[in-house]
């Protein structure tokens, strides 16, 4: 291209581009703007609704640009303006020709890979001094031949495009401009070189619908511009033309002499012979395969043979970092703000929410609209890395799930952050969510993952949803670590009672969540095994909010009836730490999966004198953890206790004196005190055998009192308490 | 003479079993149709052109109506990589688990370029460094002390001076010290011998394959310096489902007839079955692409499907209905998904609870694995 415009010496430069960006296109040759960037165009009432056009420093609309403000020649867009194509964006036509006119030449010339027909046809044929506009004209008639006139339907999108450049080239040439140089995708050659009238062109255009926009300048990166989908250039190997743009000659050594610097880096030993010897394997094979020099492919091909020892773990590196890269772009200060800080703006003035300098802090009630709505846009603003608002605790101290404690600052350096995060999208809604698509994508763990999917939730983005849910059930799977697994159930869990999904995502959301929940009832009895006692900590409080959790997914029996086994393996075990064991059978109990005698046969199976005391006492701090009310009113249980303290031998006493007084300081005093005067009574004498724990016959006078509060609650009327009180 | 387990060979063998005549001969018609054809440049000592050892490998159809048969079915990249690595004189190393053509590729390479599969070490535990470079014969060493008469050439060093392509069959099973003695003949591309003092000289069109298994636990590695002669090629398991539920129906055929096993109607429901747990748990990814499965330890190779049929075949003939059952499968499938009893018995229940239950009609199949994984 650049020779092309060189040898060609334009008077004027036409671009295919939306025209509205004319004035911006000075800043083309900034000092402070770098490309991959992006031209963003968006509706002023309507941001959400946005165009981008990517700039690659290799891609040609750019060279021309370039070429046209270096040499001080005028340069202009010419393309149908974004302010009508808007308004046609609902007619849902398909852009462009409909058919992949690279694709249809390659087949003709009996190549069934575009790309490589292209590069191999046009692109290396540039490297020799000949006639750099050749190909122009090489390709121009190919089109030609691609769309014979009278091909294709009028009007429609397209012509309407057609036309409107027509009318721009005619416009130039009406200004006196004699060498007129347009650059535009080659399928529209033949549509602007031959000449409808005038008079049908203007048929075309009359009347075109439009919007206000308006356009800045965005910065863009490789990543984006290989992305198929959304706004994506489609362009698979950025990195790779970038090289070949930029790389004068010797191109396939360059690329391997940087490849093995790359995998240097990464700690992969990489020799200079290795490098020779991918140049010699990459250009030999280019020769087999009958193509002028080494593409793509063969540098792929001798790089993973050569230098990855034919694995496909280095080279995804090469593919990511290089074929693609990372490299982002800039944008000079002087373009107009992205339409992000107005969308922020606009909500900040809706929901009155000044952004101030000084901290303050700010109760939000969810049940409220407007509440509601401001916290979304802080949580969402939280995803884009805009830390206006951190969470607080409330003043008042109220707990419920529907309040919401921030603490307000907004610095300067926030606007900046909003600049950078307008890379995500044009309004804060959907800039959030590609964010949080990001994120999915690229974070490691099973718990950064979780966060996010909660994340989601309370920033109420429901399109972020499926993908953050897909990236949870893929690290569930692959993470082997119990620990992890039970981290994340519990927050799966709250998120789905907080019943803030929508429709088919509470689907997902759950069968996700019982997945994991089976997946932890396979995983945990082996992850209990010979465990320490800070090991057996941590997992026993694992083990507490998982069955919590499992709890409160409701309707799944078949899930319940496998935690209950899990945990009766867990119970039963001899391997497992005695707090785990006790935990398990305290569960259970709780759970009516086991009853008192079950309960108490266990305990006297493992208070004896044969367990090693620190583990019997282990045993009783996970039994009892769940409070010391079970030993006032199962006697039983509580001889059982007793009868164990009194046989522990003197010298294992001082060892297990701590972990009890840790189990015991740790109820309510009122029950230590029950709990001592029971054990001061002595244990067996009042107990009945069939329902340990009450007395024989019924005490109407506390009997009494219980009922009148139980009345009282219930809203009965005070009935006058008399004979019949002790039979209800 | 040292023996070792040959790995099984690819699917696409010829038909013949026993006695099998090399590559060379077997496809002499086809190989002398080629060269007739072949207009592009040779490498010097080569039978044919690297395009027309391509085409060989790969298959197609001659101007002269001559048609190649593929001797490889997969991608064309993966041949047109080994052959130009031949082209360029470096050493080829073909990696793979069992049953990925390693040697019928290496075999069908030296046929093509050399006209002459046959000079080839086998690696063993047992191989000794006379295999690589060159042995005495005794009697003539005592009758007339050190020379050329006496000495014994190796498969390599006859390679060497006569222009042509070696080969070495599983490298990583060879001993890392006789492993060694490559790196002088790979990459002086000569073979000294001290007690002559003279030297043999690798004459142009020497080259050497070998091929070695990535997966196997206990093997040798390569030293770096041993790997950095040689360009690696990965040969990759199966693309498809079919493609691998062929491939194991057909071996299973042939083993069955052997072992006089009741014939499997081919893509049985059972063999598509354990073929699709073999491809999930190796690939960590359910056939839909949907959900994440881990991986077990083992390599989970095509062979070792085979051998899972072949063994549920046999105990449906010899304690069932003589129908093979899901019941059959399991307990092979849990011995070759299992290899570390604490780790990988946790992947196979989980995989079981997670993707097998929720099958519709896998329902008897789950039942039968999981009976087999609770005994």
């Amino acid at each position: 291209m650049a020779a092309a415009l060189a040898q060609y010496r334009p008077d004027t430069v036409l671009i295919e581009g939306p025209p509205e960006a004319d004035g911006l296109l000075a800043l083309a040759a900034h000092q402070d703007m770098g490309p991959p960037v992006a031209l963003l165009a968006y509706v002023v009432d309507n941001p959400a609704q946005a165009a981008f056009w990517p700039f690659a420093a290799f891609s040609p609309e750019w060279v021309a640009l370039r070429h046209a403000l270096d040499h001080d020649v005028p340069v202009r867009f010419i393309d149908l303006p974004a302010a009508h194509t808007f308004v046609h964006e609902h007619e849902e036509e398909p852009e462009g020709p409909g058919i992949d006119p690279i694709a249809e030449l390659a087949r003709t010339a009996g190549h069934d890979d575009p790309e490589q027909w292209w590069d191999d046809v046009v692109e290396h044929q540039l490297v020799g001094d000949g006639d750099a506009l050749a190909p122009f004209r090489t390709i121009a008639d190919a089109m030609a031949e691609l769309r014979p006139p009278g091909s294709e339907p009028s009007g429609g999108r397209e012509a309407r495009r057609e036309a409107w450049m027509r009318r721009q080239i005619r416009a130039a040439e009406r200004a006196g401009h004699r060498r007129i140089a347009v650059v535009c995708g080659a399928w529209h050659v033949p549509a602007l070189a031959g000449r409808p009238s005038v008079a049908s062109d203007d048929a075309l255009l009359k009347g075109l619908p439009k919007v206000k926009v308006e356009l800045t300048w965005v910065p863009w990166t490789h990543r984006r511009l290989s992305q198929h989908t959304g706004y994506g250039a489609g362009i698979a190997s950025p990195g790779w033309y970038q090289h070949l743009f930029e790389s004068a000659d010797r191109g396939t050594v360059r690329w391997m002499t940087k490849v093995a610097a790359l995998l240097r880096a990464e700690d992969h030993s990489v020799s200079s012979a290795h490098v020779i010897e991918a140049v010699r394997l990459a250009e030999t094979l280019a020769a087999m395969r009958g193509r002028p020099l080494p593409g793509l492919a063969e540098s792929t091909d001798a790089v993973r043979a050569v230098m990855c020892e034919g694995s496909d773990v280095p080279l995804a590196l090469v593919q990511d970092r290089m074929v693609v890269g990372d490299r982002m772009g800039r944008v000079p200060d002087e373009a107009p703000t992205v339409p992000l800080q107005r969308d922020l703006t606009r909500l900040q003035r809706s929901l009155r929410l000044k952004p101030e300098p000084a901290e303050r802090e700010l109760d939000l009630d969810l049940r409220k609209d407007t509440d509601a709505a401001r916290s979304r846009l802080l949580h969402r603003l939280t995803l884009l890395d805009v830390p206006w608002g951190s969470a607080a605790t409330s003043r008042t101290g109220s707990t419920g799930t529907f309040r919401e404690s921030w603490r307000l600052l907004w610095e300067p350096e926030l606007a900046i952050k909003v600049a950078e995060a307008g890379i995500w999208g044009t309004t804060v809604e959907s800039a959030a969510t590609s964010r949080a698509r990001d994120l999915a994508a690229h974070s490691g763990s099973l718990g950064e993952v979780t966060a996010l999917a909660e994340a989601c939730l309370l920033a109420d983005l429901p399109d972020a949803l499926p993908t953050v849910l897909q990236a949870l059930a893929d690290r569930a799977a692959l993470d082997a670590d119990v620990a992890h697994l039970a981290e994340a159930l519990p927050a799966l869990v709250r998120s789905l009672r907080y019943g803030d999904v929508r429709g088919t995502d509470a689907a997902a959301l759950r069968e996700l969540a019982e997945g994991l929940a089976v997946r932890i009832c396979i995983g945990l009895p082996p992850a209990c095994n010979s465990l320490d006692a800070e090991g057996a900590g941590a997992m026993a409080g694992h083990l507490g909010s998982t069955h919590a959790a499992v709890a409160l997914l409701t309707d799944a029996d078949e899930l319940h009836q496998r935690w209950s086994a899990t945990l009766r393996t867990l119970a039963e075990r001899d391997t497992i730490a005695g707090l785990l064991r006790g935990r398990a059978a305290r569960l259970l109990l709780d759970d009516n999966q086991w009853d008192a005698a079950e309960a108490a046969r266990q305990m006297r199976l493992t208070l004896n004198p044969v367990t090693p005391p620190a583990e019997a006492a282990g045993w009783i701090e996970g039994f009892l953890a769940g409070g010391g009310m079970l030993l006032v009113h199962d006697t039983r249980l509580l001889g059982l206790v007793d009868d164990w303290l009194t046989s522990v031998p003197d010298a294992a006493f001082p060892d297990v004196l701590p972990l009890l007084r840790r189990t015991f300081s740790g109820f309510d005093p009122g029950v230590r005190r029950t709990i001592a005067d029971r054990v001061r009574a002595g244990t067996d004498t009042p107990a009945t055998p069939d329902r340990p724990g009450f007395a024989p016959t019924l005490d109407r006078t506390r009997a009494a009192t219980a009922r009148r509060t139980a009345a009282v609650l219930l809203g009965i009327n005070h009935a006058p308490p008399g004979a019949r009180g002790s039979a209800e | 003479m040292s023996v070792s387990a040959v790995p099984p060979t690819d699917s696409a063998a010829p038909a013949e079993e026993a006695l099998r005549p090399h590559a060379e001969t077997a496809y002499a018609a086809e190989l002398a149709a080629l060269a007739a054809a072949d207009d592009r440049p040779r490498p010097a000592c080569w039978q044919l052109s690297p395009w027309a050892v391509a085409t060989y490998l790969l298959g197609g159809a001659l101007p002269d109506g001559t048609v190649v048969t593929p001797k490889y079915v997969g991608p064309r990249r993966i041949i047109e990589v080994a052959v130009t690595t031949l082209a360029t004189d470096r050493a080829l190393l073909l990696l793979g688990v069992p049953g990925t053509a390693k040697t019928w590729v290496s075999e069908h390479l030296a046929a093509a370029v050399s006209g002459d599969s046959t000079l080839l070490v086998q690696g063993t535990a047992g191989t000794p460094e006379e295999a690589i470079r060159y042995g005495w014969n005794y009697a003539r060493l005592l009758a007339e002390g050190p020379s050329r008469g006496a000495l014994v050439p190796s498969p390599v060093m006859r390679a060497m001076s006569e222009g042509r392509t070696a080969r070495v069959e599983e490298l990583t099973r060879i001993p890392a010290d006789v492993q060694d003695s490559l790196i002088t003949i790979l990459s002086e591309k000569t073979l000294p011998i001290p007690e002559l003092g003279e030297e043999v000289q690798a004459v142009r069109g020497f080259n050497l394959i070998a091929t070695a298994n990535d997966r196997d636990r206990g093997v040798n590695e390569l030293s770096s310096a041993l790997r950095r002669r040689f360009n690696t090629v990965v040969l990759p398991l199966p693309a498809s489902l079919e493609e691998e539920v062929d491939i194991v129906s057909r071996r299973v055929g042939e083993l069955g007839r052997s072992l006089e096993l009741p014939a499997v109607p081919s893509g049985s429901a059972e063999i598509r079955r354990v073929v699709t747990v073999f491809r999930e748990l190796r690939d960590g990814v359910t056939a839909d692409g949907r959900t994440k499965v881990k991986s077990p330890s083992g390599s989970l190779s095509t062979a070792e499907a085979i051998s899972v049929v072949t063994s549920g075949l046999a105990l449906a003939a010899h304690f069932g209905d003589g129908v093979l059952r899901p019941g059959d499968v399991a307990s092979g499938l849990l011995g070759a998904v299992v290899r570390d009893p604490a780790a990988d018995r946790l992947v196979w229940q989980e995989y079981l609870e997670s993707v097998v239950r929720d099958r519709d009609d896998w329902k008897d199949f789950y039942r039968s694995c999981r009976e087999a994984a609770e005994h």
